[in-house]
C-alpha cells in the first residue's frame, strides 16, 4: 500500500504529509511532477506550497504538468485522491472539483487555527469522521476564499465535506475566515473518491503539534485507499 | 507574420472580488462617493506568429479557454494590441 506524493517546483508540505502518513503506517512515494507514471499508487496527495510560483492563478501552471494526466487518470478510475491547500486549489484548476479559490475577504494571509464542522462523512477524506465533529487543523493560506458558480447545485448534491465554524460548531458569516462561500473549507467530487480542504490535516496530526485532530481525516483517507485494495 | 494582442480577464460578475470591494470602500472613503464599483483584473500581452489575424485570435481564444483565464470564475475578452 503507497500513497503517492506529488512534488512540484514550490511545493513545501510534501514531508509533512509523508511524516503524518508515515506514522499511521502508510508508506509513501514522493513522484516528481515531470514523472509520468502512477501506476503502483493506491492513492495521491497532492500537498501544499505554492506549485510553480502560484503564478497566473493558483494551480493554473501546476495542472499542466506532466504527472496530472496520470492523476486525472487514477481519478476517473476511483482511486483516492486528495488536495490540501495548493494541492486543493490544483484540483479545482484541474476540473476535478467544482468551484475555484481566491483571495481572502479581508486580504490577509491566514495562518491560524481553525475549527471545523464535518458536513458529511461520504468521501475518501472524511470516512472516519462523525457529522457534526469539530476539528481544529491550522489554516495558511492567502487564496482560500472558495466559490462556485452555482453554490446551490453542490449543496444539494452533498458535495460540501468541511464547514469554517467556532468551537461551539456556529457557522455563520463570524465564523467564516476567508469569505468562503457557504463557510465552505472543504468538498469532493460526484464519485466521492476526489477531496481537497484549504487547512492542513497534517500539521494538527500529533499532540507536540498542539492538536492531532487532523488524524481523523488521514486515518480515513489511508483506510479509504485500502478499501480499493480490496 | 507577428500578431500581438491584449488579453483582459476579470471575476466573472457576481462572484466575489475582495480586491475589488476593498478598493471601492478605499475610493468611497477618499471622498470619490459616485464609485458604485470596481473590480480587479489582469491584461497579458500575447505575441503570436501566425499566417493571418484570424489564425491569430483564434489560437489567443484557444490559450484562454485552456489556461489564462479560468472559465469557473472567470470571463475575458481579446483585443488587437496597437
Amino acid at each position: 500500500m503507497t500513497i503517492a506524493v506529488i512534488v512540484y517546483p514550490g511545493t513545501n508540505c510534501e514531508h509533512d504529509i509523508a511524516h503524518a502518513l508515515n506514522r499511521a503506517g502508510t508508506d509513501t512515494e514522493m513522484v516528481w511532477h515531470r514523472d509520468t507514471d502512477l501506476s503502483g499508487a493506491d492513492g495521491v496527495v497532492l500537498p501544499g506550497g505554492f506549485a510553480h510560483g502560484d503564478y497566473l492563478r493558483t494551480g493554473a501552471i501546476a495542472r499542466f504538468s506532466p504527472i496530472m494526466d496520470e492523476v486525472v487518470r487514477l481519478a476517473d478510475a476511483g482511486i483516492p485522491i486528495l488536495g490540501i491547500c495548493n494541492g486543493f486549489q490544483i484540483l479545482t484548476e484541474a476540473g476535478l472539483l467544482p468551484g475555484g479559490l481566491v483571495a481572502n475577504r479581508d486580504l490577509k494571509f491566514i495562518c491560524a487555527p481553525t475549527h471545523l464542522r464535518v458536513a458529511s462523512t461520504d468521501s475518501v477524506l472524511t470516512r472516519a469522521a462523525e457529522v457534526g465533529q469539530i476539528l481544529e487543523l491550522p489554516l495558511n493560506s492567502y487564496e482560500g476564499n472558495y466559490l462556485v458558480d452555482d453554490v446551490d447545485s453542490i449543496e444539494v448534491e452533498g458535495d460540501v465535506i468541511l464547514r469554517y465554524t467556532n468551537a461551539d460548531g456556529l457557522i455563520n458569516e463570524s465564523t467564516n475566515p476567508n469569505g468562503s462561500m457557504n463557510n465552505i473549507a472543504g468538498i469532493t467530487n460526484s464519485a466521492r473518491n476526489v477531496a481537497g480542504l484549504m487547512p492542513h490535516p497534517e500539521r494538527a496530526s500529533e499532540d507536540i503539534l498542539g492538536s492531532a485532530d487532523g488524524m481523523v481525516l488521514i486515518e480515513g483517507f489511508i483506510a479509504s485507499t485500502e478499501l480499493v485494495d480490496a | 507574420m507577428t500578431y500581438s494582442y491584449v488579453v483582459s480577464i476579470s471575476r466573472k460578475q457576481g462572484l466575489s472580488d475582495p480586491e475589488g470591494t476593498t478598493t471601492k470602500k478605499a475610493l468611497n472613503d477618499l471622498g470619490f462617493h459616485g464609485v458604485t464599483h470596481v473590480s480587479y483584473g489582469r491584461t497579458i500581452s500575447v505575441e503570436v506568429e501566425a499566417e493571418s489575424s484570424e489564425a491569430a485570435r483564434s489560437q489567443i481564444e484557444a490559450m484562454c479557454t485552456k489556461l489564462l483565464a479560468n472559465p469557473v470564475m472567470e470571463r475575458y475578452t481579446i483585443e488587437a494590441a496597437s
